[in-house]
């Protein structure tokens, strides 16, 4: 066999990425898949209900709390099934920024005893996270057809052949954003006490509880702007037919992602190298 | 073939000292602001202050033959961890180029990376793959890996309800069947009985002998260095003391402990001498024989010599020691003023003083004694870290303990679990 040759030294370029030496990690990428989820449900008592659990009372609180007491529109659709893929689709979100912001602190005592390509673990996460959003969404589905049986008129559309798309999308920003989290909470620890609350008031600034469409006018320019609401209202208009969603619209999205993916790449590849003689 | 299977040339590491990266960003920016308002005088020195670097490796030159094992030695300290983590890519030397050839497989630890929720068919995988192996590999090694653990009834049970010496016994053996070509092993014969200690080292010996793989092994251990390890690294604080014969580097090692500066020859001392120290041995308890060999919960016999002269006792005579940690932060003091005892030398001449310390809590590292001898706020003699002391191994808790972890403190309580 080939002997590969190496070479250890103290070049920090920010732009050399070593893909094929990923590559070569490929069964660790899925074996860590595959543990992230058999853990989760050996670690508890109901297992993979929870998947389900959560999104229904959540949704079961939004459908009282901001559907009944708050009053707010829900588009003219009925009140579940407005609330539940933006539920789905931020706590999915929510799960990509958080564990990925984590990722050096929870792995810091494997980070600082072996090597592996470190990039392998935030990809893990986000596909390991993915599987549950699949089973939450096959809940959505089952309350879509209850809901069609009962006299809604679905109205899919083209737009659906999106949803592979969208969900990219959805992934590679939470991943980027938790990716620059990550990468400075190793010098700035005070940034990770930021996260959750950051997150929960992002929430109210996305077209989680509430639709675009009912949005005061003041602030509905910069609520569309976010590129999540854009990511949500294209899912909804997808799934349900209501939504602002345009080609353009989601053109703007994609560049922000982009610009906000490949940053959070390049400060973990920069951060990766070192990290462990800071923290 | 390639000649050489790894080549450290004129590797350094540096960590930076100074107040740069205070860990939170408020404190980082009051620095920031405070520093544009300070005189430019008091600015130099802060820059200085912060470009102030330590040097965990200063120019290590080493080259080590394919399927050589080598052993690193060297005091707490002396950069070997940081070596090893560079050799593993952990982190990057500051200067220098480490090359080599073939696959990296370290073991800086047991059962990094194992997960205690899964059982230990699926560690054994997880592991592997953290480790670098592939998946095929590790199928085609696996019945090897779990005849070599011991752990076969074991295999769907999940980790958690191992026994630490399964646990330690399942990871060694995911390490030691991985498919590289160097092999890195960090301390990890500390851990397990005898029996399996044996055994490892056995395996090891087999590796680097049959397969004609490159092993790197750092020990405290000098007993399994000797038989393992035909060369030997010598590190003094960060520096390539010597590579060559293992025996040789052993000797040196040794020897280098035993000379420092005797305290009679101490000239940095203050007081006005009529009570000096002039000799200070360490002995044993156990072989009641002179060491310099430290261990945590040794029991301990400090044998000063002591000479006085023109000395009339007014008060009561105090001798103290004082133990300071390598960064000079004092842990304790032994002194017979704080145990309430009295010294009475009789007449002038040289006398000597024994002090027993029972089970020696210090945890594994270089601390030091300051000697301090005075009588009615006169002080006689005083030296400041006259004495180094390097705790080499725990066995607080007999043989079988495990060491501190990392950052866990530095001395033992004696406690039990009732």
């Amino acid at each position: 066999m080939e002997k590969k040759h190496w070479i250890i030294n103290s070049d920090n370029y920010w732009f050399k990425f070593k893909f094929t030496e990923a590559w070569e990690y490929r069964d660790l990428f899925i074996l860590l898949i595959k543990r992230d989820f058999v853990a989760f449900y050996k670690q508890t008592v109901l297992g993979p209900l929870w998947f389900f659990i959560q999104p229904i009372i959540t949704m079961v609180v939004f459908v009282f709390v901001f559907g009944k007491v708050g009053a707010f529109s829900t588009d003219g659709l009925p009140k579940p099934l407005f609330y539940l893929p933006g539920i789905i689709c931020w706590n999915y979100f929510s799960e990509c920024i958080i564990k990925n912001a984590s990722v050096f602190r929870d792995n810091s005592n494997l980070f600082s005893k072996v090597y592996f390509p470190r990039i392998i673990f935030p990809f893990s996460i986000v596909f390991s996270s993915m599987i549950r959003f699949f089973i939450q969404l096959l809940l959505f589905i089952l309350i879509l057809f209850y809901y069609y049986f009962k006299g809604f008129e679905i109205q899919l559309n083209y737009t659906l052949l999106l949803f592979p798309y969208l969900l990219i999308l959805l992934a590679a920003l939470g991943q980027g954003l938790g990716l620059i989290i990550s990468s400075l909470t190793t010098k700035y620890r005070d940034l990770s006490l930021l996260v959750n609350f950051g997150i929960q008031l992002l929430m109210f600034a996305t077209t989680v509880v509430y639709p675009l469409s009912a949005a005061p006018e003041r602030y509905k320019t910069i609520i569309a702007l976010n590129p999540i609401t854009s990511i949500l209202e294209a899912f909804r208009y997808a799934f349900l037919g209501h939504g602002d969603f345009s080609i353009i619209i989601l053109l703007r999205a994609t560049l922000i992602t982009a610009i906000v993916f490949f940053s959070g790449l390049i400060l973990f590849h920069k951060v990766e190298k070192n990290f462990i003689d800071t923290v | 073939m390639s000649e050489f299977s790894i080549k450290a040339n004129n590797i350094s590491k540096a960590y930076r000292k100074g107040a740069i990266g205070s860990g939170t960003l408020s404190r980082d920016i009051e620095q920031r602001l405070s520093f544009i308002f300070k005189e430019k005088l008091e600015k130099e020195v802060i820059k200085i202050e912060q470009n102030q670097l330590n040097w965990s490796l200063k120019d290590v030159n080493f080259e080590i033959q394919e399927g050589e094992t080598v052993g690193i030695i060297g005091k707490n300290g002396a950069g070997k961890s940081t070596l090893l983590k560079i050799l593993s890519k952990v982190t990057t030397p500051t200067k220098g180029i480490m090359e080599g050839y073939g696959r990296v497989a370290s073991l800086l630890e047991v059962g990094t990376g194992f997960h205690p929720e899964l059982s230990g068919r699926e560690n054994i995988f997880l592991n592997g793959s953290i480790l670098g192996m592939k998946k095929k590999e590790i199928q085609q090694n696996f019945d090897e890996i779990v005849d070599f653990s011991g752990v076969e009834s074991y295999l769907d049970t999940p980790v958690k309800r191992y026994s630490s010496g399964m646990y330690v016994r399942l990871a060694f053996a995911v390490a030691a069947h991985l498919q590289s070509e160097i092999l890195i092993i960090d301390e990890v014969l500390a851990v397990g009985d005898a029996e399996f200690q044996k055994k490892c080292l056995n395996k090891m010996g087999a590796i680097s002998k049959n397969q004609g793989r490159t092993v790197v092994f750092v020990s405290h251990n000098m007993q399994s260095i000797q038989t393992l390890c035909s060369k030997t690294i010598f590190l003094e604080q960060g520096e390539l003391a010597g590579f060559g014969k293992t025996s040789d580097m052993i000797q040196n090692y040794l020897n280098r402990n035993l000379v420092f500066k005797h305290v009679s020859e101490r000239i940095d001392r203050k007081g006005d001498g009529r009570v000096k120290v002039v000799d200070l041995v360490f002995i044993d308890a156990k072989s009641n024989k002179i060491t310099n060999n430290f261990y945590a919960g040794m029991n301990l016999i400090i044998d000063l010599k002591l000479s006085s002269y023109q000395f009339n006792l007014k008060s009561n005579l105090e001798i103290s020691l004082g133990i300071n940690d390598q960064f000079g932060t004092r842990l304790t003091l032994i002194s017979n003023k704080v145990s309430g005892q009295t010294i009475s030398p009789l007449e002038d001449g040289v006398w000597t003083q024994k002090i027993a310390i029972y089970n020696l809590p210090f945890a594994m590292g270089n601390y030091s004694i300051t000697l301090f001898i005075a009588s009615g706020g006169v002080i006689h003699d005083w030296i400041t870290e006259a004495m180094p002391i390097s705790i080499e191994s725990d066995r607080f808790f007999g043989e079988l303990a495990q060491t501190l972890p990392n950052g866990q403190g530095s001395f033992y309580l004696n406690f039990t679990y009732l």
